[in-house]
């Protein structure tokens, strides 16, 4: 039976900085969820994959006034200058092996179709992309737990968080079998690392969705910025950002804090300049 | 042993001497393909190359020796196309050196990919949208064309020219060489190009990104130019190579100078056209994504002016300008600092745009990343000078690659060819 799904989803995440503890159940989990692999040796962390890695950031303060932030990077899931799909690493892939899903958002990776020239890592400015320089080991026994749903990848290609789009695919099944085939119920499709976060700070949704809790908190304007047209969706919610937001890449992965020095610390500004766009949010409800 | 191939009335080395020295060399070439066959059995886990260098030392000689291949094109494009017919003294030699830089660019992107079987995706399922695509393409046909520039050389040898067929195949390929002259330089123009795209697409590194001329960044253009630019700059320096270890002259001085004289031209419009454009990137292009200049060269402890100054200056303006003017361009020792300068600039440019760019963080909480290669990843990198080296020296001894050779070094008939 063919399944015909007309709506366009706008998959994204906001991720608030404040209540993350950086404990890595969201790495765990989604290593667990993907079959991510890693190596008898994890020492060496350029050559490690984490979908989802948790950075730690400080604002370079000494004692007493030294403060952390934990920083969960999944793929950013960029739509590209415009927002018309041409993310960093979909443009460059020669292969196709990567791609822009259109209806959803997502951002895909298609293992068998790479041929793992990394030129997509090269281009990615978030080092989201990860290349398997080994073929995937698991311990004894292992391979009974591994996800059925999620294909392991072989030597030789790239990979990386694909917002657990089995989970998607499943969802838009269940959906459709209930008749409901344009409309994916938001708790429905959540990914890994949502649902294993224990404070509760990532939020998942569908960022077109008014209806949905990350379109509440992002508020997303769908105009170009005037101050860069290449950046459209920016937030309107004063305490939301995107990370390098000024490339034009238009991650559909927020961030969330009243820290100045953390949203300040999302992007690069030159001296003086912070000052004067940090309170401009989007083109319609712009108060600069 | 070998006399009968030998072109007529040209004086060789001893069979003997011969096979030591590529004994020697072939040694060092069968390292390179030990490497090679350990990174094609084991996989790229055999460099040091990382998610954050997925770029590394063989795409940097790739572009490297596609850009010194540059010369062949070029010259291609200025003995048939343009008609200088003083040319035709060098163009054998030039197209052997852009037929070795092209095979063994060829060779490192077969070694480069994680998944080697499935190379001919590129084709199969192309993304028209992507500079690499348009690489593999301009590239692939473009070795299509030098090595049919390369065949009638090969058809030349005394003993193939005894075969009718060779004979008239060779000399009705020269007639239409033209054809392939201008075809071949109309593929480099876009696949030299769409190397410099490689880099100036990627909006996500600004270290890298350039705005451009509809879809092609300024990079497209910069790398064209500096190809052909500093292309006959490495022909004249295998020249001068080949000469020092033969002890012979093998072109004429007034061909000497004049390839130098063009690519001295070259430089200089380049190398003006470079700075134009490191100045708008560094004033205008980076600021607008929030970086400064001094972003990209401090902090670290490899990357510091010192780069920029010494591809732009010291391997750019200074070449460029010992090569325009007749005096220091027809002083031999001048020359050869000018042309050895370029070839160091050119791939300096090469070795900024594909590894300096891995190097510099932009994420505010990212840092630099510095790499050092593998021993397989050196040998590989080694390896295609090896071939070239071999493919040169049977070149030159079997076959009439440089015309001028016999008129500058006259055998005397009494002395039998060794």
């Amino acid at each position: 039976m063919k399944q015909e799904n007309n709506k366009a989803y706008k998959f994204g995440m906001v991720i608030d900085l404040d209540k993350c503890t950086g404990c890595g159940s969201c790495m765990v989990s989604c290593m667990s969820e993907n079959n991510v692999p890693f190596k008898e040796d994890e020492s060496k962390k350029k050559d490690s994959i984490t979908w989802m890695r948790v950075y730690k950031l400080t604002n370079g303060k000494s004692f007493p006034d030294t403060e952390v932030v934990y920083m969960p990077r999944p793929c950013q899931h960029c739509g590209g200058k415009g927002d018309h799909g041409h993310s960093p690493c979909v443009s460059v892939c020669p292969a196709v092996a990567t791609d822009y899903g259109y209806d959803t958002g997502i951002v895909s990776q298609i293992y068998t179709r790479c041929f793992g020239c990394r030129y997509c890592m090269g281009a990615c400015p978030y080092h989201a992309r990860y290349f398997n320089w080994w073929d995937p080991k698991w311990p004894e026994g292992m391979e009974n737990y591994l996800s059925p749903n999620v294909s392991p990848r072989m030597r030789g290609v790239v990979e990386k968080c694909s917002f657990c789009y089995h989970r998607y695919q499943a969802a838009r099944d269940q959906a459709y079998a209930q008749g409901n085939k344009d409309e994916i119920d938001e708790e429905n499709y959540q990914t890994a690392c949502t649902t294993a976060c224990p404070s509760g700070a990532i939020v998942f949704g569908d960022l077109n969705n008014p209806a949905h809790a990350v379109h509440e908190i992002v508020k997303p304007d769908p105009h170009p910025d005037p101050r860069n047209k290449h950046v459209v969706g920016k937030s309107r919610n004063p305490k939301v950002f995107r990370l390098l937001e000024r490339l034009g890449t238009n991650p559909k992965v927020y961030y969330l804090s009243e820290r100045e020095w953390v949203r300040k610390a999302g992007d690069n500004y030159l001296d003086g300049e912070w000052d004067k766009i940090k309170n401009h949010h989007g083109a319609t409800l712009s108060n600069d | 042993m070998d006399a009968a191939l030998i072109p007529e009335g040209a004086k060789r080395c001893s069979f003997p001497k011969f096979t030591i020295g590529i004994a020697i060399v072939g040694a060092i070439l069968l390292w390179g393909v030990f490497a090679m066959g350990l990174i094609w059995w084991k996989g790229l886990n055999q460099t040091n190359m990382n998610d954050y260098y997925g770029f590394a030392i063989w795409i940097w000689a790739d572009l490297a020796v596609i850009a010194v291949g540059g010369g062949a094109f070029f010259t291609g494009l200025l003995r048939y196309i343009f008609k200088i017919d003083e040319l035709k003294n060098i163009i054998n030699f030039a197209v052997i050196i852009g037929f070795i830089c092209y095979s063994s660019a060829l060779l490192i992107l077969a070694i480069d990919i994680g998944q080697p079987l499935r190379g001919w995706f590129i084709f199969w399922h192309a993304n028209v949208h992507s500079m690499l695509t348009e690489v593999a393409f301009c590239l692939s046909a473009y070795f299509a064309v030098l090595t049919i520039e390369f065949i009638p050389n090969i058809l030349e040898n005394r003993q193939a020219q005894k075969v009718p067929f060779f004979h008239h195949l060779a000399h009705n390929m020269h007639g239409v060489m033209a054809v392939f002259a201008a075809t071949g330089a109309f593929l480099s123009f876009f696949h030299q190009g769409s190397l410099g795209g490689v880099a100036g697409v990627m909006y996500g590194r600004p270290f890298a990104v350039r705005e451009g001329l509809l879809i092609w960044p300024w990079t497209f253009f910069l790398f064209t130019w500096s190809a052909a630019a500093f292309g006959p700059c490495f022909t004249l320096l295998v020249t001068r190579i080949t000469e020092a270890v033969t002890r012979k002259k093998l072109v004429k001085d007034n061909v000497v100078h004049l390839l130098a004289k063009i690519s001295g031209w070259m430089i200089v419009t380049y190398i003006v056209a470079k700075i134009i454009d490191t100045i708008y990137w560094a004033m205008v292009t980076a600021p607008s994504l929030g970086f400064t200049l001094s972003h990209f060269y401090t902090n670290n402890s490899f990357y510091g002016y010192w780069i920029l100054i010494t591809e732009i200056v010291l391997c750019g303006v200074i070449p460029g300008a010992i090569l325009i003017m007749k005096s220091t361009r027809e002083n031999s020792k001048l020359r050869l600092i000018a042309i050895i300068l370029g070839v160091i600039g050119v791939c300096l440019n090469r070795w900024v745009m594909v590894l300096q760019i891995m190097a510099v963080p932009v994420m505010s909480f990212d840092t630099w990343a510095l790499y050092f290669p593998s021993w397989q990843e050196i040998a590989t990198t080694i390896l295609p000078i090896a071939y070239g080296i071999i493919l040169i020296a049977l070149a030159y001894r079997y076959l009439p690659v440089f015309p001028q050779e016999q008129e500058l070094n006259p055998v005397e008939p009494a002395t039998e060819v060794e």
